[in-house]
């Protein structure tokens, strides 16, 4: 099983995220993560979606996706030459007065930002890989989390290289 | 782009049926009600012939028939809510055939939309996976280029059902039109350019395989690509099978014809579509119930596919070399570089032997029901009276399984069936849109009663709308493929498939003004298939059969074709 990180470019138009989540479940595809933004060109919007299967599945994914005629363009990114982020709220428990400063420090640890620290809990923002998201998720569960909120990848693959 | 000179002022409903004229549609087949009402005020006043149906099903499966015949999308119209969700089965099995056709539905004004109004339904969420595309215009404006991109997309390509889902208001308001002569839609490429590489890896690695086959799909039919097919086959002396749907892509009385392979493929064909080492598999989705198990089929076989749709490729099968692209294109240029290297295989190679051997054992020694209207022995007798360019469509169940054994299909084309998603009472719709595509041949539905009673009140439309097809009735009084499977598998437990003789087949037809016939021995068939031919009105000929009849050969679900089960 591989994890693959698809890149949509569709029309912005109302109806074709529908489309493209209902694709999914009609032929027995997983998603893994979703995320849908405006792109560079306000006609198009482009939606991120990662998902994991076998190689054969993954390419029968692309070739639906690209089957459909409200997508104007799917790729299947690089991983290792896409630059890959997730955003991640975490809500953290302050069990006592100490624990603010553990989670100040682990935070900058990961270059997350703090946000409304209270007595009780502290929001932690981080943009980071699915992999630094999760290292951070098992430190913060020792302090107790409330909350988690992420929001599904977003992805752009790198230039070329440059010689 | 819009030249304000050209601009016309009329009503949302005159431009949807101005833009119907422009692409060529003569009959729209439907049933108004309260939602498309603007509409069918202006059918009326057009130059398109309506065609009332009695339940809207029976609208969408005669478009669906008259397009597969015409190849132009078929044309069917439903009012929203119950009107639109009962299309909806139509609209699957276009798409699961590949069927062009353009479905019109009435929906609730714009601002009652998601309000749960009288007779709203979500017609476009709920058909969205049957869909080759859809439309909901919410501005009249929208609709002569909505119509215009909805046929361009059923047709072209590999064809499927597009839905235009139209508010009442947006039939009704007034609005500035232009009718666009040709549309863009930007992420439809229906075409692939022509794959000279990968062609040229077809040709090579064809013409290295010991024991060839062609395996022939329904695209060789929505392509007619009958003739490019046949002089490769011809040339190179290979054998063809066909997939079910693929049926009449290929002369079936044609010396190198082994017929359908599948779950109830020939003997002839399964066999040696196992013993092949490569296969030239022309529009098909290797649908399980055509090659059985997946990984069973592909052991010691090398696949060359050739399709219009990619995603087909590699779907099910793994495929040795893919051409994608229309497959008359791709034939063609296949057929022309075996010309450039002047191949030409004699017919006394072993494995053409063996192939022949093989036909001529299976067409002399297969078992058949020894009764006298032994389903073998009626449909030959049709096939007999039958001009070979006459349309037969089936029904779904044993008599269909039946037509595929015992019924060739001779002339390109002229066989059509639910194959894919298996819809009961399709075949006498369809085959009323298909008499209307070719009023001038005769059109005969081969049916089984379990199948004909769910959309026998189409009756009503073939005696009113003078469309005098043929239903040839394979009457079991049961439901006998379920019956068949419960007496395979299920120990003979019988659960819910005696029709009990009910209805009377015969009054039934009679009580539409159609004409009722009953054939009970050989020589009333004989006489009331040439009374049929002969007929000016719809007819029904019910002849009953053996219940106990079953379908033989058969390719039990989950296993190959190799494991088909014979008459013993």
């Amino acid at each position: 099983m591989v994890w693959a990180i698809l890149s949509i470019k569709v029309e912005n138009k109302p109806g074709i995220l529908f489309k493209v989540t209902h694709l999914f479940r009609s032929r027995n595809f997983n998603i893994d993560s979703i995320s849908v933004g405006v792109t560079e060109d306000k006609k198009y919007s482009r939606m991120t979606i990662t998902t994991i299967g076998d190689e054969k599945q993954i390419t029968q994914i692309v070739k639906q996706l690209d089957k459909m005629i409200d997508t104007i363009e799917v790729r299947r990114l690089d991983v290792n030459n896409s630059v890959y982020r997730e955003l991640v709220m975490f809500k953290i428990k302050v069990n006592k007065p100490e624990d603010s400063m553990e989670i100040n420090k682990l935070a900058s640890a990961y270059s997350a930002k703090i946000h409304d620290a209270k007595k009780e809990s502290i929001i932690v923002e981080m943009t980071a890989t699915p992999h630094q998201i999760s290292a951070f998720e098992e430190l913060a569960k020792k302090f107790g989390l409330k909350e988690m909120a992420r929001t599904g990848i977003t992805a752009l693959e790198r230039e070329e290289h440059e010689h | 782009m819009t030249d304000k000179n050209k601009m016309e002022n009329m009503i949302g409903a005159t431009a949807l049926m101005k833009s119907l004229e422009k692409e060529g549609v003569k009959e729209v087949f439907g049933l108004p009600g309260g939602a498309n009402l603007p509409m069918y005020d202006e059918l009326g006043k057009s130059n398109i012939r309506h065609i009332l149906v009695r339940h809207e099903q029976s609208a969408a499966h005669m478009a669906d028939g008259f397009g597969r015949v015409s190849r132009k999308p078929g044309v069917c119209f439903a009012t929203s809510g119950p009107g639109a969700t009962n299309l909806l089965t139509g609209i699957a099995t276009a798409q699961a055939d590949s069927a062009p056709m353009v479905a019109v539905t009435g929906q609730v004004p714009v601002a009652m939309i998601g309000k749960d109004a009288f007779q709203e339904s979500d017609i476009i969420g709920m058909a969205n996976p049957a869909l080759k595309y859809s439309y909901q215009p919410r501005t009249p404006e929208e609709i002569p280029t909505m119509v215009k991109q909805g046929f361009y997309i059923a047709e072209t390509g590999r064809p499927g059902p597009v839905l235009l889902d139209i508010p009442k208001d947006v039939q009704q308001n007034e609005g500035k039109f232009t009718f666009p002569d040709e549309v863009r839609v930007p992420g439809y490429h229906p075409w692939a350019d022509p794959d000279i590489t990968n062609t040229t890896r077809a040709v090579e690695l064809l013409l290295s395989a010991q024991k060839p086959i062609i395996l022939a799909g329904g695209g060789v039919i929505i392509s007619s690509a009958f003739a490019e097919l046949q002089s490769i086959a011809e040339l190179l002396m290979i054998p063809v099978v066909t997939t079910f749907k693929g049926k009449g892509a290929f002369p079936e009385n044609h010396p190198l014809s082994l017929g359908p392979i599948g779950m109830h493929g020939h003997a002839e064909a399964n066999k040696l579509m196992t013993e092949a080492d490569c296969v030239l598999a022309i529009g098909t989705r290797f649908s399980d119930r055509s090659v059985g198990t997946f990984a069973e089929f592909e052991k010691n076989l090398k696949i060359i596919h050739m399709d219009v749709d990619p995603a087909e490729i590699g779907k099910n099968q793994t495929t040795s070399v893919a051409v994608v692209g229309d497959v008359r294109a791709s034939l063609r240029i296949f057929g022309k570089m075996l010309m450039d290297k002047a191949v030409r295989t004699s017919d006394d190679n072993p494995w053409l032997k063996h192939v022949k051997e093989v036909k001529q054992y299976w067409r002399e020694n297969l078992k058949i029901h020894p009764g006298e209207m032994g389903a073998a022995k009626i449909l030959r007798k049709l096939r007999e009276l039958l001009p070979n360019e006459s349309i037969v469509t089936t029904e779904v169940g044993q008599h269909q399984m039946w037509a595929s054994l015992f019924f060739d299909a001779i002339h390109p084309g002229t066989f059509f069936s639910s194959t894919g998603l298996g819809t009961m009472g399709w075949g006498f719709p369809a085959a009323i849109g298909a008499k209307t595509a070719r009023p001038d041949v005769p059109v005969v539905d081969i049916a089984g009663d379990g199948s004909f009673n769910m959309t026998e009140n189409s009756l009503a439309t073939a005696v009113l709308e003078d469309l005098p097809v043929i239903v040839f009735l394979i009457n079991n009084y049961s439901l006998g493929m379920v019956a068949q499977w419960q007496r395979t598998f299920y120990d003979r437990r019988m659960v819910g498939v005696d029709l009990k003789k009910c209805p009377d087949y015969v009054k039934l037809a009679e009580s539409y003004g159609a004409q009722g016939l009953r054939a009970q021995s050989m020589d009333e068939l004989d006489s009331a298939i040439k009374t049929a031919l002969k007929s000016d009105v719809a007819t029904v000929i019910d002849i009953p059969i053996d219940p106990e009849e079953d379908v033989l050969p058969f390719v039990a679900p989950g296993t190959g074709l190799k494991d088909m089960i014979l008459p013993s």
